[in-house]
């Protein structure tokens, strides 16, 4: 049975003395090497980009001129930065939901949903199966999820379309409509994502013990009484982890949009990331404005994360 | 460490990790420099060598990896290894030059020749205003390597010149012509005894017609929808003459809500309002609109004249593609039917510290030359802006018609290059409004406001240079 405890940071680690001699090499082969490679690779370029959102730097030679604060500046009176970041911030407060609603739906049903005819708790029938194919989004590449989707949202011939159709109905344009284009891309989002937190979620409750079910089971609780009173309480690390996780990549889906629309028609799904990539690689050389979008989506992807963590923060539950 | 912890040190990790695509300048400013002025490769100039080419000097090549392929530019590169014998030549091809090519302009080592062209292009401003490309001036007062008595510039289509020069000075190489019009099936057409339109009025009964007929009249590429921008302003600029262009090129108030562009729109707004579009053309791209077409599910598309190539593989036999100018508006039309948008396209540079730029140049010579551009023209069916190069050339039929057509459109042909100045302005703001007119979502008037939005725009960026060109 689980048992409460306060976190007293007792971990096994902890219990277990850590073989005093030899000690400091140990660190120094584990962790410098990886410690310098990420200050080079990973820390260097984010002061490099602080740097550089302070120029006008055009990407093309090696001369740039400090401005100062005026990339923020404009940042703030540019409709489009506005405009894509109005639609990330419904990404943000849509896709986490959506996509860890849905997990958890298919994760209990496949751990826990299979009530009839049999004693104990089991899944539905056909577990195995579902989860391979919930799956298969995440191993398909991004790249090709986008042109898959682009090709489904084919307003002639697209498998979507003649859905709509075969049912009397008449088949808006998808991607080409302002109205629908951003809730299209929505949607692959949340399509993609699914399979791994189904696949996540599902660890995290073959790890709850049996009995605890079994027990709500006896009491006579219903599946959703169960979700919400067992699994969720129990899953709580796992789907705050997941929270952030989706958070970041809803401030992010660069690659879908990019791929999908490009930010259009008429910037109905334009998000940061691409507005950025524009900036910088597409219609514009404007690295040092680039940037200074880089760094605000730096701050913004930070703030997210640390909110999401700390409003979650709960007591812990351990099994022993 | 418990499980929560390791989770949360992912989460950690993670949130770290991400933002990091975002912060695209991995290399940056730093290290940049002039470190190759002292190893530029020169060689003697002479009359066999104009140019002062070092002949065993290394020359590398970057060709943009899109409809054209790369064996086109190995070609060249055979020629030019054959006059130089010692040099050795560095080919590359690529379908992202701007990423690919970006640190090598800061580190000041690009290579000697770039195909700066498609969806990765990078964008001519940025590079012309901090003085990364080198000046042509010198290439276009050479002796042409195989017409007797001409120089290189005696030897280019007229308009070829001013394409890709910035404040007068000669600095991109657009290699092709090319010709943007309206197109459609010579064969459906001679199927249904229907005569491509030549006024406006006759087009749009021409489009009731079809409809009839069960075909759609119209589909463009409703996810790049500045295709549908170039008929409209070949028409408003058949209609007003040539400085209703240049207006806009030089990003003069208002002009695109000139008279001509007005009335261009008005006309244009028909076909959206009688709904002569092919239904959902909105949400194609333009391999898919384009392919559409090429099956007989619409009778007109807008495209430039590479189209042929790009639906090669779609194309059924007999399909007998064929390029046409847009309609006049009436007889008050400044320019006649037959004017026609010809313009230098696909375009070449020599980055200003390419250590082998005399090299670089010679090589625009050999494309130049009658021989490398008639290979051209054989290998990839695409004019070239050397005059005369496609003579005794088997044409495919959609490029013989573009031939035909500018042949027609003669001296009254015309051009626009506001998106060669401004990339931003054509790709994503003028792009956006058209999207907006041709599903039918904006009226006229609020087209041209958008578009005049985005020009006015770029006008008041002080951080875009700009240029100006005469009438």
């Amino acid at each position: 049975m689980g048992k409460r405890s306060a976190p007293t940071g007792r971990t096994p680690f902890g219990k277990v003395p850590l073989v005093r001699q030899g000690k400091w090499p140990l660190i120094v082969t584990f962790l410098v090497p990886p410690v310098l490679l990420y200050v080079f690779f990973v820390v260097s370029p984010y002061l490099q980009a602080f740097q550089i959102s302070t120029t006008d730097w055009l990407g093309y030679s090696a001369d740039a001129n400090q401005v100062g604060l005026a990339n923020f500046r404009s940042l703030w009176h540019d409709d489009y930065v506005w405009n894509a970041l109005k639609n990330n911030a419904i990404l943000l407060g849509l896709v986490p939901v959506l996509t860890i609603v849905l997990g958890l739906f298919f994760a209990s049903m496949l751990a826990l949903g299979g009530r009839k005819g049999r004693a104990g708790v089991t899944g539905v029938r056909g577990g195995a199966l579902y989860r391979t194919v919930y799956f298969f989004p995440q191993v398909l590449s991004v790249v090709i999820i986008a042109l898959l989707w682009k090709e489904v949202y084919h307003p002639n011939q697209g498998l979507l379309s003649g859905a709509v159709r075969a049912v009397g109905l008449p088949a808006p344009t998808w991607l080409g409509d302002p109205a629908t284009a951003f809730w299209c891309v929505l949607a692959v989002m949340v399509w993609s994502n699914v399979g791994f937190y189904v696949v996540l979620f599902g660890a995290a409750m073959s790890a709850v013990p049996k009995e605890i079910y079994e027990a709500v089971l006896l009491d006579g609780a219903s599946r959703f009484t169960t979700l919400r009173r067992v699994t969720l309480p129990l899953l709580w690390d796992t789907i705050q982890v997941a929270w952030v996780y989706l958070a970041i990549f809803a401030l992010d889906g660069f690659i879908l949009v990019q791929l999908m629309t490009n930010g259009g028609p008429n910037f109905s799904t334009d998000v940061i990331g691409v507005r950025m990539y524009d900036t910088a690689f597409g219609s514009e050389t404007k690295f040092g404005y680039a940037s200074a979008i880089g760094v605000v989506m730096f701050f913004l992807t930070l703030t997210v994360a640390v909110l999401s963590l700390r409003v979650g923060r709960r007591e812990r539950i351990e099994y022993s | 460490m418990n499980r929560r912890d390791i989770l949360r040190r992912t989460a950690a990790a993670g949130l770290l990790a991400t933002p990091a695509a975002g912060l695209l300048t991995g290399c940056a400013t730093g290290g940049g420099g002039d470190k190759n002025d002292a190893a530029t490769y020169k060689g003697t100039k002479s009359a066999q060598n104009p140019l002062g080419v070092k002949e065993d000097a290394p020359l590398e090549v970057v060709i943009f990896g899109g409809g054209f392929g790369e064996e086109y530019a190995k070609a060249h590169e055979a020629m030019y290894t054959e006059k130089y014998p010692k040099a050795k030549v560095k080919h590359s091809a690529t379908q992202e030059i701007s990423k690919t090519l970006q640190p090598r302009f800061v580190d000041g080592t690009p290579p000697d020749v770039v195909n700066n062209s498609g969806a990765g292009q990078i964008d001519f401003n940025g590079l012309v205003s901090q003085n990364a490309i080198a000046d042509l001036g010198e290439l276009l007062a050479a002796p042409s390597l195989d017409v007797p008595g001409k120089t290189v510039r005696d030897t280019l289509l007229p308009g070829a010149v001013e394409v890709g020069s910035y404040d007068g000075k000669f600095l991109v190489l657009n290699y092709t012509y090319t010709a943007y019009g309206i197109w459609h099936s010579g064969k459906l057409f001679t199927e249904r005894s229907w005569e491509y339109a030549k006024t406006w009025d006759q087009h749009i009964a021409l489009c009731k017609e079809i409809k009839a007929a069960g075909i759609a009249p119209w589909t463009y590429a409703g996810l790049h929808p500045r295709y549908m921008s170039w008929p409209v302003i070949a028409t408003a600029i058949k209609l007003g003459g040539p400085s209703v262009a240049t207006a806009i090129d030089n990003l003069e108030p208002n002009a695109w809500k000139s008279e001509s562009m007005r009335t261009a729109a008005d006309a244009w707004h028909q076909i959206v309002k009688d709904k002569y579009i092919l239904d959902g053309s909105s949400g194609l791209d333009h391999k898919q609109s384009q392919t559409a077409w090429c099956q007989g599910k619409a009778a007109f598309v807008s495209c430039g004249s590479w189209l042929e190539s790009e639906q090669k593989d779609v194309t059924p036999a007999g399909f007998n593609m064929t390029i046409a100018p847009t309609p006049s508006l009436g007889s008050g039309d400044k320019l006649p039917f037959e004017a026609i948008r010809g313009t230098a396209g696909e375009p070449f540079m020599v980055p200003a510290k390419a250590r082998n730029l005399a090299g670089g140049l010679e090589y625009f010579r050999t494309m130049l030359s009658k021989k490398g551009a008639q290979d051209f023209t054989k290998k990839v069916a695409s004019l070239t802006v050397v005059a005369g190069a496609s003579e005794g050339v088997d044409l495919p039929y959609g490029l013989n018609s573009v031939v035909k057509a500018l042949d027609a459109s003669g001296a009254n042909g015309f051009n626009w290059v506001y998106n060669n100045y401004y990339r931003k302005l054509e790709r994503n703001l003028v792009d956006a409004a058209c999207g907006e007119f041709f599903s039918g979502r904006t009226s006229p008037a609020e087209f041209l406001d958008q578009c005049q939005k985005g020009a006015d725009s770029i006008a008041q960026d002080s951080s875009i240079k700009k240029y100006k060109r005469a009438a």
